[in-house]
């Protein structure tokens, strides 16, 4: 698995307590206490170092490739999925997914964007990248859940909508667009959450949710931190000042209201215990949909309209009469 | 004057200099004579950047338009700090601009026509759209749904504004919420494109007229061309993300040069308000003259 710089006290433990189980078997002593003292030092290691991420550092962990994604998610949370393709209009966009699904008997509709895993893989997923027919499938079956009146979970995981000539061509600007306006006017509970990477307008174009969550080691951003650097420091080296600057990490977003909740992640990140992740995302998602069942089509419009209406920072002078 | 800023001033799109050659035909042009004109190369028809009160003054009648929040000033949210700090470098843009921020807002009358007029300024930090944009649009929607006015958004834009981050990026779902209670109330949206028109402007409000019109030659997109050479490493077609390559795509309704537009849009507005268009037009061909 691969691992990152700062984890290197982690990657040593673990080498000890490997080399110790297998000491132990091969000599055929009892080395449980010490393998139990060593695991207990790793967690706390591992607490310590995660607890204290950089901004850049949860980036890093946000693009870990064996981060679970949207269909790991619909694996490991749902009963039933029944995926459904295409926008009706260019093609089925393999980036950005979507279907029907139960959660704990809970019938939902389930839109998210998908990696890959591999090389291979990535190929067929655009690396997470959509392009603007999977924006409007994605609107295709938000209206479909409105119609038949079923819940929604948006899953964002994209470095950003794809930049490429053939998205410009047939509207990326405008596929975004028109989900940011026509997301107001579901009339069932929207629940977003920030999986991995909340790349940009690409995020947004699913992310007009009643509640927006965000994974712990997840981060949510209007640009590239290496982008920004680029731009604003003339130095895509200063990644990192620009993640800094840009508070685009779970506490920051809790913090000016963008999302409401943080879904907390295993120890060490959702890419070292899937089944863990999966769990702890199931418990909140399912308590967010309880929260707003109650809700009735006008209300949930009407709340979130407020949700995107309030955010903004400015100054204001009384205007003399 | 050192060299380099002498050969910078050469290469800038508005140059305060006497003469200027036009960067599309290099055509010498008495600067005079291109204020004159609308900001058009009296040669080749080039569009130049126009400010934001330039534009008022071409499309609202005389003396009609009242702006609003015009006593909004951006915040800091971030505390943010690039190559200066933020605040320093609204002050820096206001200088410059002589604005506040990058749009003005207000209701007037286009041929005696209420409506609802925003129109960015790219001077200000490049026409970015923080909360302040995003706030003076979303309340001009908001004016004119209370009004029942047509509202028309001449955007310029270089997308997001960085120093504001996700509240910035969060601006685009604001004005594009706002557009949904304008749709909900059937009144007409007329959005105007010109150069340039890029990111988070474009995937919001920007797309999202119910006509939208664009200054020939404009750059209009959502991934800058510089990024998306850097992502397929290939070349760009001829003419590619300008206003006529979106037209033949099918993204903007018209490419109309500045001269036509206000006659153009008044036209438009007659068809969705259920207007005479013959009457709206004689009765303002003095003022056009003029």
């Amino acid at each position: 698995m691969l691992t990152y710089d700062f984890e290197k006290p982690i990657v040593e433990l673990e080498k000890k307590i490997t080399e110790l189980q297998k000491y132990a078997d091969e000599v055929q002593i009892d080395a449980s206490e010490e393998l139990q003292s060593l695991q207990n030092k790793r967690e706390i290691v591992c607490k310590q170092i995660y607890d204290d991420l950089t901004p850049y550092q949860r980036v890093q962990v946000a693009r870990h490739p064996n981060r679970p994604y949207t269909l790991d998610y619909i694996n490991m949370i749902c009963d039933d999925f029944v995926e459904l393709h295409g926008d009706r209009r260019f093609s089925d966009d393999q980036a950005l997914i979507g279907g029907l699904a139960t959660i704990d008997g809970r019938q939902i509709m389930i839109v998210g964007h998908q990696k890959g895993r591999d090389t291979k893989d990535n190929i067929k997923r655009n690396f997470g990248m959509a392009n603007p027919e999977g924006y409007r499938k994605a609107m295709r079956l938000f209206e479909m859940a409105d119609k038949f009146n079923l819940p929604i979970l948006a899953l964002i995981d994209t470095p950003g909508a794809y930049p490429g000539i053939g998205a410009e061509e047939r509207g990326q600007a405008e596929a975004i667009a028109v989900n940011l306006r026509e997301m107001m006017g579901i009339g069932t509970p929207v629940v977003c959450v920030v999986i991995g990477e909340g790349g940009s307008g690409g995020a947004l174009g699913i992310g007009i949710g009643n509640r927006v969550l965000i994974m712990e080691n997840s981060y949510y951003t209007v640009i590239s931190p290496e982008g920004c650097a680029a731009i604003l420091f003339r130095d895509a080296a200063r990644a990192a000042d620009a993640a800094n600057a840009m508070r685009i990490t779970a506490k920051y977003l809790l913090e000016f209201g963008i999302v409401e909740d943080i879904i907390p992640e295993p120890i060490g990140g959702a890419h070292r215990d899937h089944e863990l992740a999966a769990k702890l995302f199931k418990e909140k998602i399912v308590k967010h949909f309880e929260e707003l069942s109650e809700m009735t089509p006008d209300e949930l419009r009407e709340s979130r309209y407020q949700k995107f209406r309030k955010v903004g920072v400015f100054n204001e002078t009384q205007e003399p009469e | 004057m050192s060299l380099l800023s002498r050969l910078r001033k050469k290469k800038s799109a508005i140059p305060d200099g006497l003469w200027i050659k036009c960067q599309n035909c290099g055509e010498i042009i008495y600067s005079k004579t291109l204020n004159e004109a609308n900001k058009l190369c009296p040669k080749c028809g080039y569009h130049y950047i126009f400010s934001a009160r330039e534009r008022i003054a071409l499309l609202c009648d005389e003396n009609s338009f009242v702006e609003q929040d015009k006593n909004m000033t951006p915040g800091d949210p971030l505390k943010f700090v690039d190559s200066v700090a933020y605040p320093e470098r609204q002050a820096r843009h206001s200088k410059k601009s002589g604005e506040s921020e990058a749009v003005v807002t207000g209701t007037a009358k286009m041929n005696n026509i209420p409506i609802a007029i925003g129109v960015m300024d790219f001077s200000y930090i490049g026409g970015t759209m923080g909360s302040v944009v995003g706030e003076k649009i979303t309340r001009l929607i908001e004016t004119a749904i209370d009004k029942k006015l047509p509202v028309l958004i001449s955007s310029a834009s270089g997308g997001v504004r960085m120093q504001e981050a996700i509240i910035g990026l969060m601006q685009m779902a604001k004005t594009s919420a706002a557009l949904y209670k304008l749709k909900q109330a059937k009144l007409p949206f007329i959005s105007l494109l010109t150069n340039p028109t890029t990111g988070g402007t474009t995937a919001s409000f920007a797309s999202l007229g119910d006509v939208i019109i664009a200054e020939p030659k404009s750059l209009i997109c959502f991934a800058g061309p510089r990024v998306i050479k850097q992502t397929i490493r290939q070349d760009l077609p001829e003419g590619f993300q300008t206003a006529e390559f979106l037209l033949e795509h099918g993204i903007i309704d018209m490419v109309v040069p500045r001269p036509e537009m206000k006659e153009t849009i008044t036209k438009i507005l007659c068809y969705f308000l259920h207007l005479p268009i013959e009457k709206q037009n004689e009765e303002n061909s003095s003022k056009i003259e003029s």
